[in-house]
């Protein structure tokens, strides 16, 4: 998160700091851990009276931005998230929310998840050899006046929760995005188990749905910018709740060094441990600033907002994962129990690790653009 | 009585001008490699003279010290107007090795310590490129602990008496002033008596010896003070409040490049690692569409990015206040261990080219040199352990070790196992 926030900004991320504290504490995470939806449909509509779902979204249907900066925003509130391991579908409600509003689509529905009263979520990721960098198996074939869907994809988030998924795929040589009612016959849902304790997903299989034409988003066939777009947002958002959790993380791990003594001296004054912390220290600071810099990047459309994002996400989901890791090592066997807190944002790090392209994904579509760049040199 | 400061847009007109005008094209993103022995020293020697040309077209230009007051030769702008320098600097030749150390710390120290006089006397002739300096800080005895500096001055009337050894100042002989930090006082705790100088490096006494690094290079150097006599008018700072001085000093060694009274080309060679020199040897190596090369490419890049964020993070953030000087730690502790991996990268891009290459092996030639001298990125500039040191305790406010030479008279603290 940037050192500084304009008093706006820093007025809304004070507010979802105070609402996440006082309803989604840790106990209420622990709660939710045996619940189907992962979260409470009150909290989501109260969290959208706050502004959690109107971010991505013109003013002209009802959204609006705090700083000016639409991006900057939802990356305070996504940050706030991960330090909170909080509850709710704020990534797929905002993508879906934004691209409806871009396209000026659907705006009953746009209305709706405005107001939190539902849910939706995008249906990007499947299993390799398909990536979310464009490469997608699931079929959206023209049929008359209908769309006719078949293929799966994997892992979507809240999908049992929601009531529409934003499905992409391919017509021919082109991508297309539509609006799938979860109710549509031929489309099942398998829930999955996962790492999260409020964070659900599904297998959704798609077997010869059909939908009327109007459920499009954008045009037939030429969806390639709106979905880099949205996959953009989203990586915009994993990013920045990943840092919210590592800072989470740190920041308990160091309270916990100063308070613990061991052979009549806190862990903190071990320079084999405060070196650690060093390390750890600028892991972190190097995640906000990359996290910041490829949220600016997107907001400016800048040239190297895709080289600056596939940084952001291998550089975090690496460096993260081995700084949490190292607060579970430094707490000892207390943190891998679940009465302790640290576990909790562990487990978001590395659910959005694994998300919309693994660190090694990203390490690799980064040589590929830095090596475009040399060549169109 | 405020002035009204020149419109960036200008004086980015100005900027460019002369740099069209004055300055040859430089070789792009060619790396740099660490420490090579790549030139004799009569073409080192030609190189620096270059650059004291360029600083002083600079200076005739009124580009030089754009944030240094226009009372002892700068512009008196500010850091966007550097930057927008730095800027159309990009793909230029520059006067690289009047950055650091003469401008980040020399220049800073003199500025924020040094009398009127002394301003006078130095900072134009610094802007002019007529003085290149050189910080005398190191010595043999010890390199992180700096205030355990042993070379000391004795009080003689208006001089003071220099005796001593300092070490690993880069390129001392071709430069001109030391920035000396010396003890002048055995009797009181170390960081209470020492006291910070100013000398030319022809002084006699002052004998310079240059040290052989196992790739072959011959930059770095070390000074033997024997008799040294340094007027009490060239002292910085007030008797045996050196370390006053010496925080100050290290922190702007910290700033480095990002101190803006630096000038390098935006995204030059001083400002961070990048990823394309792995793209030339990957290429030059034929593994360009292996995956394990673009994971390592991308690895590269992903570390590259990082530093560059976090030095605009801190680098902001100590600027608006919002953060503590000694933040720079943070950058100084993570650039080390992101030049230290890269160089590993490129050693393993490279293939067998690095244990033993052809001379028309292109980017791969040096590689294995580079990776022998990888370390030089963790030692250099003060090491990582002091830098995780100052990032632990002044950062993150974890308790200060403990130390045996923190309440006792210099004299009488050990300096060997026989002591």
């Amino acid at each position: 998160m940037l050192l500084q926030l304009d008093s706006d900004l820093e007025f809304f991320r004070e507010t979802t700091d105070r609402f996440l504290s006082e309803k989604a504490p840790p106990h209420e995470l622990r709660r939710l851990r045996d619940s189907d939806s992962g979260f409470e449909a009150n909290f989501w509509r109260q969290g959208a009276d706050l502004g959690w779902t109107s971010l991505l979204v013109d003013e002209a249907h009802g959204g609006g931005s705090i700083s000016g900066d639409r991006l900057v925003d939802l990356s305070v509130v996504a940050h706030e998230f991960g330090g909170h391991a909080a509850p709710g579908p704020l990534g797929p409600s905002n993508i879906v929310a934004g691209a409806l509003s871009r396209h000026g689509q659907h705006l009953e529905l746009l209305a709706d998840l405005l107001a939190g009263s539902a849910v939706a979520t995008w249906a990007i990721s499947e299993t390799v050899p398909h990536s979310p960098f464009g490469s997608f198996g699931l079929e959206i074939a023209v049929d008359g006046d209908e769309f006719v869907l078949n293929g799966t994809k994997r892992p979507v988030e809240s999908a049992a929760e929601s009531t529409h998924i934003l499905v992409t795929g391919r017509t021919g040589g082109g991508l297309t995005q539509v609006l799938v009612p979860v109710a549509s016959r031929g489309l099942t849902l398998r829930p999955m188990s996962g790492v999260d304790l409020t964070r659900r997903f599904s297998v959704v299989e798609f077997a010869d749905v059909r939908i009327p034409a109007e459920m499009v988003v954008g045009a037939v066939g030429h969806a390639r910018e709106a979905v880099e777009h949205q996959l953009r947002q989203g990586l915009v958002i994993l990013n920045a709740e990943s840092v919210g959790a590592m800072q989470a993380g740190f920041d308990m791990t160091l309270e916990w060094a100063i308070d613990r003594y061991s052979f009549g001296r806190p862990l903190a004054s071990y320079q084999a441990i405060k070196h650690r912390f060093a390390d750890m220290k600028s892991w972190l600071e190097a995640g906000h600033a990359l996290s910041d810099n490829a949220a600016a990047a997107v907001s400016a459309e800048a040239d190297d907002a895709d080289e600056l994002l596939s940084a952001a996400k291998s550089f975090i989901g690496e460096f993260g994962g081995e700084l949490l890791q190292e607060c579970v090592q430094l707490h000892g066997g207390i943190g891998l129990t679940f009465e302790h807190d640290l576990h909790l944002f562990l487990r978001r790090h590395t659910t959005n690790r694994a998300l919309l392209g693994t660190p090694a994904d990203h390490r690799r579509r980064l040589a590929e653009l830095v090596i475009a760049r040399e060549n169109a040199a | 009585m405020t002035a009204k400061l020149e419109d960036p847009e200008s004086f980015r007109e100005r900027a460019r001008e002369f740099v069209i005008a004055n300055l040859r094209p430089s070789s792009g993103s060619k790396l740099v490699g660490i420490l090579r022995d790549e030139r004799t020293d009569e073409e080192e020697l030609a190189e620096v003279a270059r650059e004291r040309e360029i600083q002083r077209g600079l200076f005739e230009a009124q580009l030089a010290g754009v944030c240094v007051p226009k009372a002892y030769g700068g512009q008196g702008l500010t850091p966007a107007h550097q930057a927008v320098l730095n800027d159309e600097l990009i793909g230029r030749e520059y006067p690289m090795r009047l950055q650091s150390p003469t401008f980040a710390p020399c220049l800073s120290v003199l500025l924020e310590f040094g009398s009127e006089e002394q301003k006078l006397r130095h900072i134009p002739a610094i802007l002019k490129g007529e003085e290149i300096w050189m910080q005398f800080l190191s010595e043999p005895s010890g390199g992180s602990d700096v205030a355990g500096a042993l070379t000391t001055a004795i009080r003689d009337g208006d001089e003071w008496i220099l005796n001593g050894s300092k070490v690993w100042t880069t390129g001392a002989w071709w430069s001109d002033w030391g920035l000396c930090l010396a003890r002048t006082n055995w009797d009181v705790p170390k960081h209470r008596g020492l006291t910070v100088f100013m000398l030319p490096i022809d002084r006699e006494g002052v004998e310079v010896h240059r040290i052989e690094m196992l790739n072959g290079s011959k930059e770095f150097c070390q000074e033997f003070l024997t008799d040294v006599r340094v007027p009490d008018s060239d002292r910085i700072g007030g008797v045996d409040d050196g370390w006053t001085v010496g925080t100050r000093w290290m922190f702007h060694e910290r700033m480095g490049t990002n101190s803006p009274l630096t000038t390098q080309p935006k995204g030059g060679a001083l400002s961070g690692p990048d990823a394309l020199p792995m793209v030339s040897i990957a290429g030059d190596a034929d593994v360009l569409d292996d995956r394990r090369a673009l994971d390592l490419i991308g690895e590269a890049e992903s570390l590259a990015a990082a530093d560059r964020a976090l030095r605009g993070r801190l680098g902001d953030g100590i600027a608006a206040g919002t953060i503590s000087d000694q933040a720079s730690a943070i950058g100084r502790l993570f650039a080390g261990r992101v030049a230290i991996r890269t160089t590993t990268i490129g050693m393993d891009l490279a293939g067998a080219a690095a244990a033993a290459w052809a001379e028309d092996d292109e980017s791969l030639v040096e590689i294995g040199h580079d990776y022998l001298m990888r370390q030089v990125s963790c030692i250099g500039g003060g090491t990582t352990e002091m830098a995780a040191n100052v990032v632990s305790e002044r950062v993150l406010g974890m308790p200060r070790e403990r130390t045996l030479d923190r309440d006792v008279a210099f004299r009488d603290v050990p300096r060997s196992p026989s002591h």
